[in-house]
């Protein structure tokens, strides 16, 4: 093993030391032991990681098996890794934004007892993202895959003594195991095909693959394929319409929000299909299917952010809407778009998140935004590192959001595979949306009439879960500031992570652009076919980030964007009266948004009931008809008879037990003899 | 052919001269006066006559045992002996074959000085 | 005159551990008061064995002894296993017997001797060693197991068992005597020889396979020859029942592979046959007689026959018409099973023993009840071993399982791989049952456990070893299979 690759296995295992460190003898180390012993671990990683991407960046790539587990039937089960520029990326973004949120966590969870709980998960997190990341093989994947699954579920349910935080995750639960089924359904027809986990393996088949159908069906099996491992990424990234479990995930804690909901794991399934590019650039009907989904995500998750009160929700389903942005490059074929989306969006995404969980440490664990107001003052570092995050966000020019968000519609509007108009129209209608529901929020948040230390301002009609919440936890939280209590900064572990945040989201994209989009950055890690444009075209036109942003200027997306922003204050800094007087005009559409469009009820009808009608029917009838009564417990007594006959010739005495052998013996002779 | 066996018949016909002569000698010439005692099958050990599953002192066995073990011992060294002579006639090895019947026998001295520190036999 | 003085080089193991038994001997003889003597002496002999199995260690096949001697790697790799076991077992048991006062030196002496016998068993390359190791790790054993003379059951155990191994003896012998009279020889590649050259006559060699598959049988404990399994196991001083599930299952697998396929290699359709019958009834009857049984040692020796049987699958997956193609799989996979299954049951026996204590043994399922909250530790250690032997993923009786099924599948018994698993998962229940009276069942006697430093390490690291191993079985996989390829 030459000294890199040892370097490639720190990486991941100096995160899993923190987390055993944490968890196992959390008690022993205590708090500060635990936090000590967790970031000393991610930040190694993090060294680890920039020295990895400096030795890519000379262009020493690697792939190849750490360690073979085993080989069954022809196939081998590895761990390995494949280190290049999409995965030294992608390590770099997970551990910085990792580390940020290690260092935040010290700040935000000091009060609770699960400490060291915390950090084990988180810790814990990290590696698996880092596995998942780093593999060269889908088995690795998958694994890496349902690690950070189980953490996220661990972690939404961090604070397991509330009835809401265990319904979300096992909501989470749930809707991840519809994606995982599809997921597991495609590598296993890769595996069934193209005889390797592999990626190079199997990548190297690619084109073989095409040409072939589905046993049985006859279905195209590249499609078949894309579209199951695509059923994966709609799971782990939220993409509608399993996406209903992102923004009950908000349950968690807030820096764990940040990390794994918005930063990094709802990411996966975006890196998982930009990795795959060789194979969905192959299958036109996928790429389409993923461009129809992540344009409806896109557009209609931005709408609902719109009505929530809620500072996470409104985060949450921000991040669904950019999660959507991301897909619809996938579908276009414009995978570094997509990448690089991720990544500014790692950063102000969870730049955004972390703001909101210290403008809730502010406010004492309020997290409704109609409580706040004129924040600005009390929280300077917050208030200007949320509209540097929010200006990212929307898309305005020169900052790292501008660069990755046009690309991508650009690419939208280059391309001609079907469903491309529809995609157009989504993705240009969400840069308004997304302007007004963030300036929504960052004006009501920090801006206007200070409404906090009042009687509580809670939203009557449709928000259940969130009342049960407070009821649940007003025991063990105190909840709001008291009339007359003045919101107040952050500790500086909490607002230093704020600004290291700041910076990359405001200046990642314009130093990034060139050799990540059009130059030859990922030249050899993403395919983009010869029938379908990708970013070609963009690439005629770019003229260097500074001209791409004084052309940004003169652009639809940009006054799109102007427009929401400038919406937002006249309606919440001008007239406030308007938004309620639109909600009382536009009744049935804000009921329609309210509850999410109906998912949650219709799951609840439909899967929920239909599961428990089936299971109810299959209990009765099945279980407790044929299962209990004849399999389990037919064959229990039947095998329980069978032990005590077993038992009768078992009686103790010498000269029954040499009978048995003679007759053993004599069995064996006759039969033997008279088979010949 | 069948005079390959003469030996055997021969071996059979000392073999009963043996067992019978020494009956009819006895018979002939020594004087005749039965008691209890002298009439039981064995003169010492168990009445030849009574339940099969009476305590016996287990002694006995360790005796029996031991004197087994010794007589084996004895067994191995015929053929050896027989073998040993061939290799003095041939002129080599033989200090190699008389190393080997000596290991022999040291393993079974070891042995028999265990037993008898054990106090295997003592009677008492 | 063709007498060639023989090469001790290859033999140097087992003349150094007969040598030691006669100095344990002497000494625990002349030094009587000594009581740690005969068991450090003992330890120190298994541990410098395995540096002389090492030391002479060579890759290629050699013989001595007029051929009666044979040293290659798969005995090798079998007696470096035998002596790991037995210092395992003697360690575990240490503790045990001197709560039962039956710590004597001749133990010790005993152990050695039965090393020794398990050594001539997997490095004969001739009927006639075989049959002398065997005997000195079956008289070894008869007196082990009737150690504690004041114990009923334990004495009742050793006698049956020496009446009844007595019985396979004999069997095994006419078997030999048989397979002598059909061949012309007692080595084994004198017997393959006639065999191949098809000069045997085939009823007097079929007759012989018949009593030689009794005699292996009863070694290894399975169907029909099983029935002293039980008795022994439950009556036998649990530190014994420890030695006799573990180290002679590998000697008695040597014996297996040496006379079967060593010797009987070309005939393998036929005992192939005749193993299928022992091994699918052992499976059946081991899984469904453990379910009725409230002692655990019974309920393990119970296991342990449905675990030879598996173990035996791997060995007639071999040959399938005629194609050897898949034969050195399938024996790697019936050794790797013999491995873990040695593993494990050291584990298991393990466990009993330390929640024993003077004048308690702690071989009923009820004594385990609620020992999570005794020990968490021991608790997770015991579950280990039992989602090991049940071979729940991914622990390394699941791979072992794995290896064999895949053999037996590759061989085309796809029946004997459904009725393996099936039974495999009725036999899930009773292990399961354990660790379900241990985790959910309120403790029988809340007493913490006492026991030795060293018992609680190394049992721990037997353990952790369980679960290690099948994360990473592919190494102990590639010996396996690398000693069979290096001496078949």
């Amino acid at each position: 093993m030459t000294d890199m690759q040892k370097l490639y296995l720190v990486v991941p295992l100096a995160p899993l030391a923190g987390a055993i460190l944490a968890g196992l003898f959390g008690k022993l180390i205590g708090r500060t032991g635990a936090h000590v012993a967790t970031i000393l671990g991610v930040a190694v990683a993090f060294i680890a990681s920039i020295y990895i991407f400096r030795d890519v960046q000379a262009g020493n790539t690697f792939n190849g098996t750490v360690y073979t587990w085993m080989e069954a039937g022809g196939l081998s089960f590895e761990v390995g890794f494949m280190i290049d520029q999409l995965t030294v990326m992608m390590m770099l973004v997970v551990t910085f934004v990792s580390l940020m949120v290690h260092i935040y966590t010290i700040g935000y969870m000091h009060e609770d007892p699960g400490y060291q709980r915390f950090f084990s998960y988180i810790s814990l997190f990290t590696f698996s993202m880092l596995m998942l990341v780093m593999s060269n093989n889908f088995l690795q994947l998958f694994f890496g895959w349902e690690a950070v699954g189980l953490v996220s579920y661990l972690l939404i349910g961090f604070w397991y003594e509330r009835p809401t935080a265990i319904y979300a995750n096992l909501k989470a639960f749930l809707v991840n195991r519809v994606g995982d089924f599809g997921f597991l359904l495609g590598i296993g027809l890769v595996a069934a095909y193209a005889g390797s986990l592999n990626y190079v393996e199997v990548f190297a088949q690619a084109s073989d693959l095409a040409t072939q159908e589905m046993a049985v069906t006859g279905w195209p099996l590249i499609t078949a394929i894309c579209i199951c491992l695509f059923i994966g990424a709609m799971g782990k990234s939220a993409q509608v319409p399993l996406h209903v479990w992102l923004p009950d995930s908000m349950e968690g804690p807030t820096p764990i929000s940040a990390l794994i909901h918005a930063a990094t794991m709802v990411t996966a399934g975006i890196f998982m299909v930009a990795r795959m590019s060789p194979l969905f650039e192959l299958s036109d009907v996928a790429l389409s299917f993923v461009l129809v989904i992540g344009a409806t995500t896109a557009l209609f998750m931005g709408f609902l952010g719109i009505v929530q009160n809620d500072i996470k929700r409104v985060v949450a389903y921000s991040t669904l809407s950019q999660l959507g942005y991301m897909t619809v490059a996938l579908g276009v074929s414009a995978y570094s778009a997509a990448v690089f989306h991720l990544m500014t969006h790692a950063f102000f995404k969870a730049l955004l998140f972390l703001g909101a969980g210290s403008v809730i440490m502010g406010m004492h664990h309020d997290q409704d935004m109609r409580n706040m107001g004129g924040l600005w003052k009390y929280m300077p570092v917050t208030w200007i590192t949320s509209l540097l995050g929010s200006l990212a966000l929307i898309g305005f020019p020169f900052f790292s959001g501008f660069y990755s968000k046009d690309s991508i519609i650009e690419a939208v509007h280059a391309s001609h595979i079907p469903g491309a108009g529809y995609a157009l129209f989504c993705v240009m209608l969400g840069v308004f949306v997304t302007a007004f529901y963030s300036f929504r929020m960052y004006f009501l948040v920090f801006h206007g009439k200070e409404r906090f230390g009042q009687a509580h301002h809670h939203d009557g009609e449709h928000h259940h879960d969130e009342h049960e919440e407070e009821d649940a936890h007003a025991g063990d939280h105190h909840h709001g500031l008291a009339p007359g209590q003045k919101p107040h900064e952050s500790p500086w572990v909490v607002t230093v992570p704020l600004l290291l945040l700041a910076i990359p989201s405001v200046l990642i994209g314009f130093f990034t652009i060139e050799p990540m989009l059009f130059g030859s950055w990922f030249d050899g890690v993403i395919f983009v076919g010869d029938n379908h444009v990708g970013l070609e075209e963009l690439a005629a036109h770019f003229h260097g980030p500074v001209a791409m942003a004084l052309h940004g200027l003169q652009t639809a997306p940009f006054w799109l964007a102007m427009g929401g922003v400038v919406v937002a204050w006249f309606f919440y800094m001008v007239k406030p009266g308007i938004p309620a007087a639109i909600q009382r005009t536009f009744k049935p559409i804000h009921t329609l948004l309210e509850n999410k469009y109906f998912f949650d009820r219709f799951n609840e009808i439909f899967f929920a009931g239909g599961a428990r009608l089936l299971g109810k029917g299959l209990w009765k009838a099945g279980d407790q008809g044929l299962i209990d009564g004849i399999a389990i417990n037919g064959t229990a007594k039947l095998v329980g008879w069978i032990a005590q006959m077993s038992r009768l010739f078992q009686t103790g005495h010498i000269y029954q037990y040499a009978f048995t052998m003679i007759i053993g013996v004599f069995i064996l002779l006759t039969f033997w003899f008279n088979r010949g | 052919m069948l005079e390959n066996y003469f030996p055997v018949l021969v071996f059979i016909l000392v073999g009963l001269g043996f067992g019978v002569a020494p009956v009819i000698l006895g018979r002939v010439l020594a004087p005749y006066r039965p008691d209890g005692e002298k009439l039981s099958p064995y003169e010492c050990g168990f009445e030849a006559f009574e339940d099969a599953r009476m305590k016996f002192d287990v002694r006995y066995y360790l005796i029996a045992i031991l004197f087994i073990l010794f007589d084996l011992e004895i067994a191995f060294l015929f053929p050896w002996a027989t073998v040993f002579q061939e290799f003095i006639a041939a002129g080599e090895l033989a200090w190699f074959v008389f190393g080997s019947v000596m290991v022999f026998l040291a393993i079974l001295v070891i042995g028999y000085i265990v037993e008898w520190k054990n106090g295997a036999l003592d009677w008492e | 005159m063709n007498f060639v003085v023989p090469d001790f080089y290859p033999a140097a193991a087992e003349i150094f551990v007969a040598i030691m038994a006669l100095v344990v001997m002497l000494a625990s003889t002349f030094a009587r008061g000594v009581r740690w003597l005969a068991y450090a002496l003992t330890q120190f002999t298994l541990i410098a064995a395995a540096f002389v199995t090492i030391y002479t260690l060579k890759g290629d096949v050699s013989y001595t002894f007029s051929n009666l001697f044979i040293g290659d790697l798969l005995g090798d790799l079998l007696k470096l296993l035998i002596y790991f076991s037995m210092a395992i077992a003697l360690l575990y048991g240490r503790g045990y017997l001197a709560d039962r006062n039956i710590d004597k030196p001749e133990y010790y002496v005993l152990a050695l001797l039965m090393t020794l016998g398990m050594m001539v068993m997997v490095t004969a390359n001739h009927m006639l060693p075989l049959y002398i190791g065997l005997e000195m790790m079956s008289l070894g054993l008869y007196a082990m197991v009737a150690f504690d003379r004041d114990s009923a059951r334990s004495t009742e155990a050793g006698m049956k068992y020496f009446v009844l191994g007595a019985l396979a003896s004999g069997l095994l012998l006419y078997g030999m005597s048989m397979i002598y009279g059909a061949t012309g020889s007692l080595e084994f590649s004198g017997i393959a020889n006639a065999v191949y050259h098809q000069a045997a006559n085939k009823t007097v060699l079929l007759f012989g396979i018949v009593f030689l598959m009794a005699g292996i049988s009863f070694k290894l404990g399975v169907v029909p020859f099983h029935m002293w399994v039980p008795d022994v196991y439950q009556g036998a001083p649990s530190a014994v029942t420890l030695i006799i599930a573990t180290a002679p299952k590998l000697a008695a697998f040597a014996m297996a592979v040496r006379l079967l396929i060593w010797g009987l290699f070309d005939v393998a359709e036929q005992w192939q046959s005749m193993l299928m019958f022992v091994a699918v009834l052992s499976i059946i009857l081991g899984n469904l007689a453990a379910i009725a049984q409230t002692n655990l040692k019974r309920m393990l020796a119970y296991s342990g026959i449905s675990h030879m049987g598996f173990m035996l699958l791997g060995l007639l997956s071999g040959v399938v018409e005629g194609d050897r193609h898949y034969a050195l799989n399938a024996y790697s996979s019936a050794m790797f099973y013999a491995v873990s299954y040695v593993i494990m049951s050291l584990a298991s026996f393990g466990m009993i023993i330390l929640l024993s204590r003077a004048g308690f043994e702690a071989d009923s399922i009820d004594d385990f009840k609620g020992l999570n909250k005794r020990s968490p530790w021991f608790a997770a250690m015991m579950m280990f071993v039992m989602f090991s032997m049940a071979g729940i993923p991914f622990f390394i009786g699941f791979f072992a399982k794995l290896s064999v099924l895949q053999a037996v599948v590759a061989a085309g018994y796809l029946w004997i791989a459904i009725i393996a698993v099936v039974m495999s998962v009725i036999g899930a229940f009773y292990y399961l049952r354990v660790v379900k009276v241990m985790y959910f069942d309120p403790p029988v006697d809340p007493a913490p456990i006492h026991a030795p430093a060293e018992l609680r390490v190394l049992l721990s690291a037997n353990g952790l070893a369980i679960a290690a191993l099948g994360l990473a079985p592919q190494a102990l996989m590639s010996v396996c299979a690398y000693a069979l390829l290096a001496s078949l």
